[in-house]
């Protein structure tokens, strides 16, 4: 309906109104804006209006009376024997996702910087195929890609036969190496793609210039290829580290099941827990620290003067 | 309570029973409301648990009824009620367990459609008419119902032998040990381990809730997943399961070395019912998909499927001898007195068992 009017006619181009290349009208923009503001803004006011409230004595859902108690329990336990102690459980779990999500992201970045360099200094046709070859895996369902990647890790998959034939014990899934396999695996082409997108606009001849004046090699790589592709870094990093905080799926599966990510706890409170209020309040929670978390590296970037804006 | 445990106890006694009423009681009471519909059109949305329906079955009630089954699946009974209480009005038929049919009834959930009143509504066995959750099957029809135990596979674990009570499986200690993600199920069995009776599992005196927790504290198993268990033991990625009576059968159907074992503190015993949710679109097709079920021979081929048996007389006709000779599935004469009706614990207690299971879960 407003894709119409967002149109410029003919007859504006005379009164200079006309979009300069690049440019376009604003109005563009209005329908994706209204569909997020939908989708994300009132799911989001609902947590936060929920994390407000008291569960009702049966049942799901919540009861409307006010409270702060469910921000209390996230941090201060009444334990069963009547006493109140520094609840210690829902801190680890935050501090398991983060020490999850931070080896996931430097591992990738590890992988990702010389996939990224190698592909951007291929010809321009293998270059569009093998960027291909890394968005393969958004072709399949993550939850398809999880199960294969059960298939492949279990004790008595090929990974498990082959060691047996050397007679190595291979043990991995349902434990947190199995976890963090699972998140590098599916947040690795995350990682590449903004790299990629960087190193691809980097002028080679700048690396082979230095060199030839005498930079030493490690110099050429810190010096000049690292800051020139210091933004798709930045975007890589964000785009790693914060869904991996809020991932479900790997602990879920690969983990064995056992709750030991934030997400999972979220879950376990809507579903079996039946306490709605409480998982808002540590959905609430998991929101804050993921926007500090980009707050933080956009402050970084910008004192290093990089274009990269995350909010 | 006390009758309802009685009930158990009779129901597990007649669980093998052979009675043979079925079709004249049927016959009575069709004549009696005369006009109950038997073939209609359309469709009739299921929302079953996982994995827990014969699809050749619904081949079958399609091609005699002309109806066409709809069938989605959830996890947990609290999955089912989020999705009704959050006014999900799509399904006709559910498949609540005892406590759960208890809870709906009183949130208003549930249309009172007189179950016994339908053609096949004589086919009840006698002592799951009044049970505690639904007195007289107002609500509901009986479904399959079964009991929680361990299933341990003997060969590739020899310690299997020495696992006699819930409380050598929670220190046991072993590698490739397998828990339910159920925390019903996982801390009554913890409250069981440390002393608590079979009748007291809705108990408030946290004491209790202290010694179940410690002693959870060290028990660390490689797997917390309710699904895909089965899998797991077949394959040989797990070794002992704390695992519903029916899965157990079904992996001792595929790998003989797997079997169960009744911890001598006690078993729960659960029962699963099919109900017409408030506002279902098709309710004489449900109807008509209930009171079908309800047939001996749909309800012996369902029980073939799940490995669990069933409410309805005359249906262990039309079971498989595998089924009705495996201690897993029809209790045996020494360990009845074992098997307990799960309660339904009021909102203290249920506070409680979350309070010890969240604990559990996060110490992992």
């Amino acid at each position: 309906m407003t894709v119409t009017t967002s149109t410029p006619k003919s007859g504006s181009t005379q009164r200079g109104n006309r979009a300069r290349p690049g440019q376009s009208s604003p109005k563009l923009a209005y329908l994706p804006i209204i569909f997020l503001a939908f989708a994300i803004g009132i799911p989001l006011l609902i947590i936060v209006v929920y994390s407000f409230l008291e569960k009702p004595s049966q049942g799901t859902g919540v009861k409307w009376v006010f409270t702060t108690e469910n921000y209390k329990a996230l941090f201060i336990q009444q334990k069963l024997d009547g006493t109140t102690a520094l609840d210690t459980r829902y801190l680890k779990v935050l501090w398991t996702s983060f020490t999850y999500s931070l080896i996931t992201t430097t591992v990738t970045l590890i992988l990702s910087v010389p996939v990224a360099m190698w592909i951007a200094t291929r010809d321009a046709r293998r270059r569009t195929l093998l960027v291909a070859l890394v968005t393969l895996p958004f072709w399949i369902s993550i939850l398809i890609r999880t199960y294969g990647m059960r298939q492949i890790i279990a004790d008595e998959g090929p990974i498990g036969k082959f060691l047996g034939l050397f007679n190595i014990d291979w043990s991995i899934l349902y434990s947190p190496p199995a976890t963090i396999l699972g998140l590098i695996y599916v947040f690795l082409p995350f990682m590449i793609l903004p790299i990629y997108a960087s190193a691809e606009r980097f002028d080679f001849r700048l690396a082979e210039a230095a060199y030839d004046l005498g930079a030493k090699k490690l110099t050429v790589v810190r010096k000049i290829i690292l800051p020139a592709i210091r933004p798709g870094i930045i975007s890589g990093i964000a785009l790693v580290f914060i869904p991996a905080l809020g991932s479900f799926l790997q602990s879920d599966m690969l983990g064995g099941g056992k709750t030991n990510m934030v997400a999972n706890v979220i879950a376990n409170n809507f579903g079996q827990a039946r306490n709605w209020p409480f998982g808002s309040a540590l959905a609430v929670l998991l929101i804050v620290l993921t926007l500090l978390f980009v707050l933080i590296i956009q402050g970084i970037s910008q004192r290093r003067g990089d274009k990269v804006e995350l909010v | 309570m006390l009758a309802a445990l009685a009930a158990a106890g009779a129901l597990l006694l007649s669980a093998c029973g052979g009675e043979t009423t079925a079709d004249s009681g049927a016959g009575e009471t069709a004549a009696a409301t005369g006009e109950f519909p038997t073939t209609g059109s359309g469709v009739v949305n299921v929302y079953n648990w996982t994995d827990y329906i014969d699809p050749e079955e619904l081949k079958r009630f399609t091609a005699e009824t002309g109806i066409e089954v709809i069938l989605d699946t959830y996890d947990s009974n609290e999955t089912l009620l989020a999705k009704l209480q959050s006014g999900a009005t799509g399904y006709d038929v559910i498949v609540p367990s005892d406590y759960m049919v208890q809870q709906m009834v009183d949130l208003g959930l549930l249309q009172n459609i007189g179950v016994r009143s339908f053609p096949n509504g004589g086919n009840i066995k006698d002592n799951l008419i009044d049970v505690y959750w639904d007195s007289g099957r107002n609500y509901t029809a009986p479904w399959n119902y079964g009991t929680t135990g361990i299933a341990c596979n003997f060969v590739a674990e020899p310690e299997c032998a020495n696992i006699k009570s819930w409380k050598d499986y929670f220190t046991a200690g072993l590698p490739k040990m397998d828990s339910l993600k159920d925390q019903v199920e996982v801390v009554s069995a913890a409250l069981r381990a440390t002393g608590v009776a079979g009748d007291d599992l809705c108990t408030t005196d946290t004491a209790k809730y202290i010694a179940a927790e410690e002693l959870l504290a060290g028990f660390k198993p490689a797997v917390i997943e309710s699904d895909g268990g089965i899998e797991r033991v077949t394959a040989g990625t797990s070794n002992i399961r704390h695992a519903w009576n029916g899965s157990t059968h079904r992996m001792t159907v595929e790998n003989p070395d797997v079997q169960c074992i009744y911890p001598s503190e006690g078993l729960n015993l659960w029962a699963d019912n099919l109900a017409i949710p408030v506002g279902a679109p098709n309710l004489d097709n449900a109807k008509i998909f209930i009171n079908w079920m309800m047939g001996p021979q749909a309800a012996g081929a369902q029980s073939n499927f799940s490995g669990y048996d069933n409410g309805i007389k005359g249906s262990d006709a039309f079971m498989d001898d595998s089924l009705k000779t495996d201690p897993a599935v029809v209790v045996p004469a020494d360990k009845e007195a074992l098997i307990s009706p799960l309660p339904n614990c009021g909102e203290e207690a249920r506070e409680l068992y979350t309070q010890v299971f969240t604990t559990w879960t996060t110490g992992q």
